[in-house]
């Protein structure tokens, strides 16, 4: 159920998410060693249009490339096609896109 | 007591898809081949019994079936290699395919799947030009070189979990053939080739399992022939879109 537009949107995403994965696992260890806390966290970020860009993309890469595995997932072990298996991509992908906007609005926003 | 240590346990897959498997006790041999059982059963125990088979040297990809949950081609298949130790045998029609009866799958689904996945050649000339030369050592050739023993035989298809669960998929064969004709140099029309083995049920669906190549009885590599058209596809997507 992939054919090659699905498996080059899944790709490249994950080629996005390389980067920004390391950079949010840096970021952690950095912040939780330094004993940030997390309201110093927030002054950081908050207003700041480098995380919101940073985690903006994390969260749009992850809502393509998620939304396509689960589509794999889905169709391969329950058979699903046609138009559900359609909503449900474009479902997930939406449900992905709203939670991880919501925090990255949550935390950046001044 | 003589006789039970030589003598095979052999459970065959009796009937269609809502068949079962039926016990035979057939002559153990020194030198026996999981065909030669198959054969003696037919022979000597039940004539109904429903299998194919025609070359008997691995040549015609007609007697694949599974062994112990295998596929093999059960004519190069020794009965000492299919068992693994075990002294029992357990052969049914191969996986990922209707059945016809007992042991005989239909293999109209996977052939099919050759014809959807484009494996007809473009000609770049007429008959009426010479023969292109191409010499042995090109790259493409011999990329092209690499699969051209396949012979049919559908192990690898029964072997392929993603055939399993995904059924457009158009399976290691068919795509390892298309990705010959796509080293062809003498082929006319090789984005024909790579479009047909981008759609629903085309080479990137694979999930790199390499069953097929694990399983192959002639040790073809269906999985790098895979990656090669997921390769050249992924590259050309750019370039038709610039």
């Amino acid at each position: 159920m992939l054919d090659l537009r699905l498996y080059m949107a899944q790709r490249l995403s994950a080629m996005v998410m390389i980067p920004l994965t390391l950079g949010h696992l840096a970021v952690m260890i950095y912040a939780m060693r330094g004993g940030l806390t997390g309201g110093e966290i927030l002054a950081r970020t908050q207003g700041s249009l480098f995380w919101f860009l940073f985690y903006g993309t994390f969260v749009a890469a992850v809502s393509v490339h998620g939304a396509i595995g689960l589509r794999v997932i889905v169709h391969e072990t329950f058979g699903t096609r046609g138009r559900a298996l359609m909503l449900l991509t474009w479902g997930s992908c939406l449900v992905l896109f709203l939670m991880g906007a919501r925090a990255v609005l949550a935390v950046t926003l001044a | 007591m003589e006789a039970a240590e030589n003598t095979l346990e052999v459970s065959v897959w009796r009937g269609g898809e809502d068949g079962e498997y039926q016990t035979f006790q057939v002559p153990a041999q020194e030198n026996q081949t999981i065909l030669d059982v198959v054969s003696w059963i037919q022979q000597y125990a039940d004539p109904t019994l429903t299998y194919r088979f025609a070359c008997r040297v691995g040549m015609c990809g007609s007697c694949a079936m599974m062994v112990n949950g295998k596929p093999r081609w059960t004519c190069r298949t020794h009965v000492k290699k299919a068992t693994e130790g075990a002294d029992k045998i357990e052969i049914a029609p191969l996986r990922n395919l209707p059945v016809i009866k007992d042991l005989a799958a239909d293999m109209d689904p996977f052939f099919d799947k050759w014809v959807k996945a484009g494996a007809v050649h473009h000609p770049t000339r007429t008959r009426d030009d010479a023969i292109e030369t191409i010499t042995p050592d090109e790259p493409g050739r011999v990329e092209a070189a690499k699969a051209i023993e396949c012979i049919n035989c559908s192990v690898c298809y029964a072997g392929c979990d993603t055939v399993a669960n995904n059924p457009d998929y158009l399976g290691p064969a068919a795509l390892q053939r298309a990705w010959t004709l796509y080293n062809d140099a003498k082929d006319a029309d090789r984005q024909a080739i790579l479009d047909n083995v981008s759609g629903v049920g085309g080479c990137h669906n694979c999930h790199t399992q390499g069953s097929c190549t694990m399983y192959c009885p002639n040790e073809l590599d269906p999985l790098s022939a895979i990656a090669g058209l997921k390769r050249v596809t992924a590259q050309n997507f750019f370039k038709r879109k610039g």
